[in-house]
């Protein structure tokens, strides 16, 4: 068959996987709900984890197809529609494919037309990233098993325990968001747009919080996350006009 | 107690079958690639595109997976390593989902709600990123424009800046020690950027874990 980066095969192909990882969502979605009305989950709070959890996705998920259409210039629609609807992120799938290209000694802006040179960055993408996909069916078991012994002795250390994971994790973004703001003594205060898109959406968060306890206003805890996400997305456009 | 086990067991055996199965999908489709257009990879250029790409990757990932697990449960974790996009999208949505529905992410409840969350979330990606596939010439110049492109470039800021408000202003003693140290870490170490934040997490989480331990030893939490 004539090798073309659209060509239809790889659009069936590429639809054919994503379908499968798309039933495994929905089993799982199907298993939790089931077993959330067995041991009395009020179905008030499904309903609004559901809600917020698919209204907070929309932002992210327009950024990740932001990244297939960056994508689609060399590699065509199918390969970066496949890898960043399932496991990777735009970060890994430009480094992985920006590597590959410079081994072959291919330009990053053009479009593939090589199948050899496809099938080689098809191959880069797929096991530079594959740890995660080969190794969890075999360890989540263990590593939960023994965090679950940590849990059972001490129920009050158990929830400081998950909330030291949690913080942990925001510190280490909330660092990065401050990983170039010393290029402002060089003149350069683009290194500030982030602590700015930062502190709005904190502070938004904040708002929301407070209307939605001094108020009563129950739904609103429910969209302070996309909300504030939002926020701080739109103050990005005029700071960064400013700032850079 | 017993029954509790018998779904987290069951959600194990399935969360594997699905996981080798989609392995094994996913492998497939670079095979079948080969062999429709009857080609093979350039070997060459494969070991230096894999020598570049896969020892980072694969270290990061090893850690990821021990630093998550114990965050996302299980039913989210088989589901969150298919799907990818963990810590700026499958991650937040299940601390927020657990943080609303009081539940604590070691609870038989957690479990649950982190699931649903996590499921919820990748099915609504994965239809975003259909919808956008198909109207991808339409939309192509909204997506491309450069007016935007800030606001995309400013999705990490804009979603730990919410998250973290909720946490630090619920663990306002226990948050002083991990914040400053990674301000300092990333403001004063210029390998620290965007593409090293990876790592930085689980030495963000062993860290926080640890002087946990001590305050709660010591009862000041």
């Amino acid at each position: 068959m004539e090798f073309s980066v659209n060509n239809p095969i790889l659009f069936i192909l590429v639809g054919v996987i994503i379908a499968a990882v798309l039933a495994q969502s929905v089993y799982f979605l199907l298993r939790a709900l089931k077993r959330a009305k067995q041991i009395g989950i009020k179905s008030q709070t499904l309903k609004s984890t559901i809600i917020s959890a698919a209204v907070f996705t929309v932002a992210p998920a327009v950024a990740v197809l932001v990244g297939v259409v960056a994508l689609s210039k060399s590699l065509g629609i199918p390969l970066p529609w496949l890898r960043l609807s399932v496991i990777g992120s735009l970060t890994y799938e430009t480094v992985a494919a920006g590597n590959t290209l410079e081994a072959l000694k291919l330009d990053a802006g053009s479009r593939i037309t090589d199948p050899s040179a496809f099938v080689t960055i098809l191959w880069v993408m797929t096991l530079g990233i594959a740890i995660g996909l080969i190794f969890v069916p075999f360890v989540t078991k263990k590593i939960q098993g023994g965090m679950n012994k940590i849990g059972l002795k001490d129920k009050k250390w158990s929830e400081i325990f998950n909330n030291a994971m949690f913080l942990g994790m925001i510190s280490a973004f909330l660092g990065y968001v401050f990983c170039d703001v010393t290029l402002a003594f060089k003149g350069d205060y683009s290194g500030l747009i982030p602590v700015a898109v930062m502190f709005l959406s904190a502070a938004v968060m904040a708002v929301c919080g407070i209307i939605a306890t001094k108020a009563k206003v129950r739904w609103l805890t429910d969209y302070a996350l996309p909300i504030s996400l939002i926020s701080g997305m739109a103050f990005a456009i005029p700071v960064t006009g400013w700032l850079s | 107690m017993k029954k509790n086990m018998t779904y987290l067991e069951s959600v194990h055996r399935d969360g594997r079958i699905w996981g080798v199965a989609l392995c094994l999908i996913i492998f497939l489709f670079p095979i079948s690639v080969c062999l429709i257009f009857k080609t093979l990879p350039d070997w060459q250029a494969l070991a230096k595109g894999l020598l570049a790409t896969m020892p980072m990757y694969w270290a990061v990932g090893l850690v990821e997976i021990f630093t998550y697990v114990p965050m996302l449960g299980a039913g989210g974790t088989y589901l969150s390593f298919v799907t990818g996009n963990i810590s700026n999208l499958k991650l937040p949505c299940a601390i927020d989902a657990m943080e609303r529905a009081k539940v604590s992410a070691s609870s038989e409840e957690g479990e649950i709600i982190s699931t649903i969350a996590i499921a919820v979330s990748s099915i609504v990606t994965t239809i975003i990123i259909l919808l956008g596939v198909i109207f991808l010439i339409p939309l192509s110049p909204v997506l491309n424009s450069p007016v935007l492109k800030p606001a995309f470039d400013m999705i990490l800021p804009a979603l730990f800046g919410g998250l973290a408000v909720v946490f630090i202003s619920k663990n306002l003693k226990l948050s002083v020690a991990p914040v400053i140290l990674m301000l300092l870490l990333f403001i004063f170490v210029p390998a620290l950027n965007s593409g090293t934040v990876g790592i930085m997490v689980p030495v963000g989480v062993l860290f926080t874990v640890a002087v946990a331990r001590i305050m709660y030893k010591k009862g000041v939490l």
